[in-house]
């Protein structure tokens, strides 16, 4: 074909995305967001230690970072943090996003606002806030695990919480108050109205929701920082000190386990969240 | 929606665990630090509330003032960078084929679901002396040098002998990284303003006769003003009260206001004034807040559908 042929399919004036120098610009971009990430992925299976050149291909790090006990432990206290700061933001955040949904009260405006405001407040203003409170009121330190914990987690669950809040009641809209009220006067009691009929409606926002608290509580790196003490290291806090001591394979490493948890937990919210919508579209 | 005492037992109920929580978990201790800010140090560990303006006092000397307007100026940077990198992509993704676009806004934000403090310490591989940008340009330096010296050009003609650039531990760097965690947060907003946009009034700037660019300037940025103006907010406050890109990547003059406020918490134990300062941040965010409502508003009346 002559190059001076028509194009068959020529680009339209709102055709923006098929312009080239457009195109290039999202490529540029793309790389720059994800070049660095690949890159450390990548060198978390280098088998050198400088970690500067590539010198072929090994899982030795990851064998390494499985066997250093300190990391270990503190992937373990990440996980328990996690797991608990879920199971009470989930609770705590359908509470929230009930209450919001269903009744009109005074001084609702402000309670909304008061709900959002550990979303919106920079992390340090809230960490040190945390690290105060739990100084001030003398928190028991050098509880046993995993009561030693408990500060961390109570931290986690005050900013997670509200988030979870968000994604249930986006979840409620989509409920036909109609079928509450039919419950109700087929003799239904509250209770019951709430467990049989609301509960089965919010479960997809539950799941998103939950996990949404599981992945910020185990993204956290400033709040827990805060909070923490030398004997309650999370992951996080701990990749922290190593980072700041020098660029090694076994970070790589570290890092590469906590993305694909992070990637897959996240996926898997998604997913959750899409069938949601397709729920929710469907009923209308 | 029904009124709360149609059946005040069941809010009760659902109203009191989480108001609890946050309350005693969140208001107390904000609180508690908005009551340090007025206090004074009494002592190594001793605090006494004596409702003094002396620790904002001491945040207006020059040093504090300069690590505010250091922030703010960092925080200015990395928005405007976000702006103008984020623009362009947002109209790629908006104008490209539904399906496509679904994976391009994937990909856009699929790096915000991985730890910030792991896309810092990834950039730090990319900056530092030995980093994948130095070894790239000491490969292609030494390349072209041996290739010069192939044809007889002498040794080292180029630059000379290769000395890594500085890259990490500057100012330039924290504002590198800002702009890196801080992107989506750009181009999310931006993306849900152009797609709400009338594709007609391009089409008919186009058709009357204004270039690509008029038609950008004069119709696309003014219909979507508030999007941008919600982008410019949230990847300012962010960026304004970050902590951990200054700390890893910062070096010792480009300490950002929550550096110092973690500093006051921690080496200098000077509690009252890293609450003062903490309660400026928290205002300065407020203020961002409320300028962003104020422009949410104003989209609400002015649409031009």
């Amino acid at each position: 074909m002559s190059i001076f042929s028509r194009n068959p399919d020529p680009i339209g004036p709102l055709d923006y995305a098929r312009r080239f120098w457009l195109r290039a610009i999202v490529a540029v971009t793309l790389f720059f967001l994800y070049a660095p990430i690949v890159g450390l992925i990548v060198f978390s299976f280098n088998d050198s230690r400088r970690n500067i050149v590539w010198r072929g291909f090994t899982t030795d790090y990851y064998v390494k970072l499985f066997n250093n006990e300190a990391l270990m432990l503190a992937f373990g206290n990440s996980l328990t943090i996690a797991l608990f700061t879920t199971l009470f933001s989930t609770v705590l955040g359908a509470l929230t996003a009930y209450v919001l949904w269903r009744y009109r009260f005074p001084g609702k405006a402000i309670y909304e606002g008061g709900m959002a405001l550990p979303i919106v407040i920079p992390e340090i203003c809230m960490g040190v806030a945390m690290m105060v409170f739990f100084a001030r009121i003398g928190w028991p330190s050098g509880m046993p695990w995993p009561l030693n914990l408990s500060a961390i987690t109570i931290a986690h669950i005050a900013f997670s919480f509200p988030f979870a809040a968000i994604v249930i009641r986006a979840r409620l809209e989509s409920f036909n108050r109609e079928l509450a009220e039919c419950a109700r006067d087929l003799g239904a009691n509250e209770y019951r109205v709430f467990r049989d009929i609301v509960v089965p409606h919010m479960k997809p926002g539950l799941i998103a929701g939950a996990l949404l608290a599981f992945t910020l509580s185990l993204d956290d790196f400033v709040i827990t920082f805060f909070t923490s003490g030398p004997d309650t290291v999370t992951f996080p806090v701990k990749i922290y000190s190593m980072v700041r001591f020098s660029v090694t394979p076994e970070v790589n490493a570290a890092s590469t386990v906590l993305i694909l948890l992070t990637l897959v937990v996240t996926a898997f919210a998604l997913r959750m969240q899409n069938r949601n919508n397709m729920i929710g579209n469907a009923a209308h | 929606m029904e009124n709360w005492k149609r059946s005040a037992q069941t809010f009760w109920a659902a109203f009191a665990p989480p108001t609890f929580w946050l309350v005693t978990f969140f208001i107390i201790p904000l609180s508690l630090i908005w009551l340090y800010s007025f206090s004074s140090k009494t002592g190594v560990i001793d605090i006494t509330l004596d409702w003094n303006l002396n620790q904002y006092a001491r945040a207006l000397e020059p040093l504090y003032l300069g690590i505010f307007w250091k922030s703010i100026v960092m925080a200015t940077a990395t928005t405007a960078i976000c702006l103008v990198v984020a623009f362009p992509v947002a109209i790629a993704i908006v104008f490209s084929k539904p399906n496509m676009r679904m994976w391009l806004l994937l990909l856009v934000i699929l790096p915000f679901w991985t730890n910030l403090l792991i896309r810092t310490y990834a950039l730090i591989a990319v900056l530092r002396t030995n980093g994948f940008i130095n070894n790239g340009l000491e490969w292609i330096v030494v390349n072209a040098d041996w290739a010069l010296s192939l044809i007889g050009l002498g040794d080292n003609t180029i630059v000379g002998p290769f000395t890594p650039l500085q890259l990490l531990y500057n100012n330039t760097a924290v504002v590198f990284g800002l702009v890196y965690v801080s992107l989506p947060f750009m181009v999310l907003p931006l993306y849900a303003a152009l797609d709400r946009l009338d594709r007609s009034y391009l089409e008919a700037s186009l058709d009357l006769g204004a270039g690509h660019t008029r038609t950008f300037f004069s119709i696309v940025v003014p219909l979507a003003l508030p999007g941008i103006a919600s982008g410019i907010v949230i990847t300012f406050i962010p960026a304004m009260g970050s902590y951990l890109t200054p700390d890893l990547l910062g070096g010792t003059d480009s300490k950002m206001i929550a550096n110092v406020i973690a500093s006051q918490f921690k080496q200098a134990n000077n509690w009252p004034f890293g609450a003062a300062l903490s309660f400026l941040l928290m205002y300065a965010t407020f203020f961002a807040l409320a300028v962003r409502a104020v422009l949410m508003r104003k989209e609400g009346r002015g649409d031009v559908r």
